[in-house]
This record gives structure tokens, sequence and C-alpha cells, in this order.
């Protein structure tokens, strides 16, 4: 085809940094994935109280007191919240992984997302009670 | 066509986002809060009692567990989420990320086996 | 008085303009009339050198997909009164480059729709004496969902990572590479695995997931997209333990 006569000069819109801004389902989808900032920072405190803890019991009750700060408490309270949040995330795609079928019919989503709460549950209440007993 | 390598990390994320998930809440709310406030006995998380605890078979695999699969879950979305951010990511960011998880892995199993073996 | 709803319409016409533009139309609203019967009234009564695609009128040509206040959505089935009495902006379809005012230019789409070789490669080929493929419901049932896509490009809009990588296959493409794999008359799967084992293709995605969000059929892409990945790590351990091939 010859195009030599052709008008065509198709625009392309740029994608500008702030994309995930603009619209509410991607500034919840960044925020999902800004939950695994705080995963990392609450295990490399874990890493770090494994190394003190390998340094004897002073070095132990050191990073033990650290904990006790306002500041390692705040972060505490943001990193749990963030994990629930991920969490309901997480539990809402399984379903789309596993894609179950009961005969010709796709299992519902409700009962695999609601068995998964029901879990954490179970999970909360074995830990709380090994902490308590 | 070149196949991707991702199918490890995506394992591996997976496996994190599912502790992320499952235990992290639970952890966080006891180590991180419950007992600092003294709302638990802060007695069952001193020294003698982690100790044990890390030492034990169990507890080398849960200690493992908790803190591997999470941080490659973590290095994985921020990788991915620095290109979301606009970055033009690369073979050095990719190393970066995966270097970081593989770095905390392997302190972390180094020092469960050094506390095992003393 | 009848009363007004505002319609602006991103404007580009490529001979004269060298960015797109706003321009403001006072549509007489009614509540059962659609914005692609809105954009019907801009051409026969105000304004006949706007542009756009649309066909059926029905939700199944798939052509008249457009942004409306900035949402992936088919016109012919997005109506006035979930907007008025505040205005609607329409544009052309995100992450498509823009041809002439509402239309895109989709042979990006449609290359990679060839690429994922979307029809069936059977197992044995059948003579016409030999009848049809017989397939049980539940066998049909296997791929249904992801056979519904009409190509209008919604889950493409919807794409953050197709918009940050055109070189990502993209939400309808690798659902329909599903409903192909996960037919069992299929024997193409080869073939396609090659593309979904790609960078470029099921691992370009991040679960988003505003592809499902946006498809108007209920495809739901992002679900097709996560199955996938689950097949393509399964190839890439068969592939690990069988390097010879």
């Amino acid at each position: 085809m010859n195009n030599s006569q052709s008008k065509r000069k198709p625009y392309v819109r740029d994608v500008k940094k702030d994309w995930w801004l603009k619209n509410r389902f991607y500034s919840f989808y960044m925020l999902r994935e800004f939950t695994c900032v705080f995963a990392a920072i609450y295990v490399v405190i874990l890493l770090w109280g494994l190394l003190r803890l390998s340094q004897g019991q002073v070095a132990f009750e050191g990073w033990l007191n650290a904990l006790h700060s306002p500041v390692a408490i705040v972060f505490h309270i943001l990193a749990l919240i963030a994990m629930l949040y991920h969490a309901k995330t997480w539990f809402a795609l399984a379903p789309k992984a596993t894609r179950l079928f009961k005969g010709e019919e796709l299992f519902p989503e409700k009962p695999i997302v609601l068995s998964q709460y029901i879990a954490l549950a179970v999970v909360f209440m074995v830990v709380l009670a090994i902490f308590i007993i | 066509m070149r196949r991707s390598d991702e199918p490890i990390y995506w394992g591996l994320f997976g496996a994190g986002g599912v502790v992320c998930a499952m235990l992290l809440p639970a952890l966080i709310l006891v180590t991180g809060i419950l007992i600092p406030l003294g709302v638990l006995d802060p007695g069952k998380m001193d020294y003698a009692h982690v100790h044990a605890f890390v030492t034990s078979w169990y507890g080398f695999i849960i200690t493992l567990v908790v803190i591997i699969f999470p941080i490659w879950h973590a290095m994985h979305r921020i990788y991915h989420g620095l290109h979301d951010l606009g970055v033009r990511t690369t073979r050095l960011h990719h190393y970066l990320c995966y270097g970081f998880a593989f770095f905390v892995s392997a302190a972390t199993f180094v020092l469960l086996i050094q506390m095992c073996g003393s | 008085m009848a009363e007004m709803i505002e319609i602006e319409i991103l404007r580009y016409r490529p001979e004269e303009d060298q960015e797109p533009w706003w321009q403001s139309y006072q549509v007489p609203y009614s509540k059962e009339l659609s914005v692609l019967g809105a954009l019907g009234y801009i051409k026969d009564n105000l304004d006949s050198t706007i542009s756009y695609r649309w066909s059926c009128r029905m939700a199944i040509c798939g052509s008249c997909g457009m942004m409306v206040n900035n949402i992936p959505k088919l016109s012919c089935k997005t109506f006035l009164r979930d907007y008025y009495p505040n205005k609607i902006r329409l544009e052309p379809l995100a992450n498509f480059p823009i041809e002439r005012d509402l239309i895109v230019d989709m042979s990006d789409f449609v290359a990679k729709l060839e690429k994922i070789k979307p029809y069936i490669e059977p197992k044995e080929p059948r003579t016409l004496e030999q009848g049809e493929y017989i397939q049980t419901p539940k066998e049909l049932a296997q791929y249904k969902q992801f056979s519904m896509c009409i190509n209008c490009g919604l889950c493409y809009a919807a794409c953050p990572q197709y918009a940050l990588n055109p070189k990502f296959t993209g939400p309808a493409a690798l659902a329909l590479l599903q409903r192909y794999n996960l037919d069992n008359r299929d024997n193409g799967n080869k073939d396609r695995m090659k593309v979904l084992n790609e960078d470029e293709g099921v691992w370009g995605c991040t679960f988003v997931g505003y592809c499902s969000e946006v498809c108007p059929k209920g495809v739901d892409p992002a679900a097709a997209i996560q199955l996938g990945k689950v097949a393509s790590s399964k190839d890439y351990m068969i592939a690990m333990l069988k390097p010879e091939e």
C-alpha cells in the first residue's frame, strides 16, 4: 500500500510518573505493593535480633529494649496494619490462581476467601496461646 | 524467544506472600506490640526462651520460614515497584534486590547453624 | 427548555493539530441516552467533524471503547444518567496512539492477538466423514469464560504494565492464549507456551487487576494470566528436568 499521501500522524500520550495517583484502583494497587516495605523492615529487625541473640544475653537484651522505644512500637503498629491489608488482598487473589471447578460450574470464590480468614484467625489464636500459656 | 527466569522468583514471592499474610500479623502483634507494651509476659521472650526456641529443630525451621520467604516476597515487589515508579530497571537493580534477599537468607541460615553448634 | 449535559471531547486532527485539545458540547439530557447516543447527537446536530468508532450499539462488536471520565468503557453501555448533572469527559482509549479524535490505532493489539495463534490446531486433522470434534460441557466450561472476549481493548487501556512497557503481550491476548490452551481439541500448546513464558508474556503482569474490573464481558483476564503463571512455572520445572529440548 502506498502511504505517501497519508495524513496519518498518530499521537502517543506519555505515561506520567504519577499515573498511580490518577485512579483510586491504581492507588490501592500501589498501596498493596508498598506493604512489602514493612515486611522487609520487620524481617530485618528479626534478623538483627537473631544476630544479637548469637552474641549473648547482654546483646539480646539490648535488642529487646530497643523494641520498647516509641518509634519501634509505632512501626510495629503500622506494620501490623500493612500486613493485614496485604492479607486481605492476598486472600482475594488466591481463588484466581487455583480456579477450581465443581462439575461444569466455577467453584465460588467466597468460601475459598473465607476459609483463609478462618485460617488466619486460628494462627492468631495459636500464636497468642503459645505466649500466654 | 527467551524463557523468563521469573518462575523461580515468583515461586519464592508466592511463598512469602502466604507467610506475610498468615504468620506475620500475629508475630508482629506479639513481638512488636503486646510484649514491648507489657500486655503479655516479657519473660516469654527473654534470652533463655528465645535461644532455646531457635536452636530446637522446629524453631530452626519456623525462624527460617518467617525470615527467608518474606524477604524474597518483599524484594520481588520492590524490584517490580521500581519499574512501576518509572525507573528503567536494569540487571543491576535485579542483582541489588535479589542479592539483598539472598544475603538476608544466607545470614539467617548461618546465624542459626552457628547457634545450634555452640 | 430541555435539561442539558456538558460533554467534553478530546479532539485531535492529525492534519492540523500538534497535540490533542478539549472541546465542549451541550447535549439535551435524557436518562435513556447512552454516551454513544450523545456522540451521535453531537455528530448530527452540533459538529459533523468529530470522529469515533461504533457499530452494534449493543456491547458485542467492541468498537466503541473510550475513556469516560478517565475509565475505559464501552460508550454504548454507558449512560448519561450515571453522570448527570456533572459533565462527562471523553478521551480515546488510554495506552494506544491517537489516530483522530476518539479513534485509536489498535494495530499493536491486533499483532499481539495474532502472535498467540488464536485458533485451534487440532491433534489429528479429521475428515468430513469422521464428523465433528466432540467436546463435553465440562471440557467447554474450562475455557468458556476466556472465549467471551470481544477485542474491545478496554483491558489494554486499563493496564499500567502495558502503558509502561508496550512490549507486554497484555491482558486480552494472554486470556485468549489460555482460552486455546485450555481447549481439549487443541494441540498448539507448545508454540503458545513460548509466548507465555517470556518476560513480555505472563511475567510482564504484576496483577494490578484493573483489566478484569473494566472488562465489559466478564472475561477476567487477570485470572487467566494468573493461571498462565502457574502453567509457565510448571513448564519451567519440566524444562529444567529435560534440558535437552
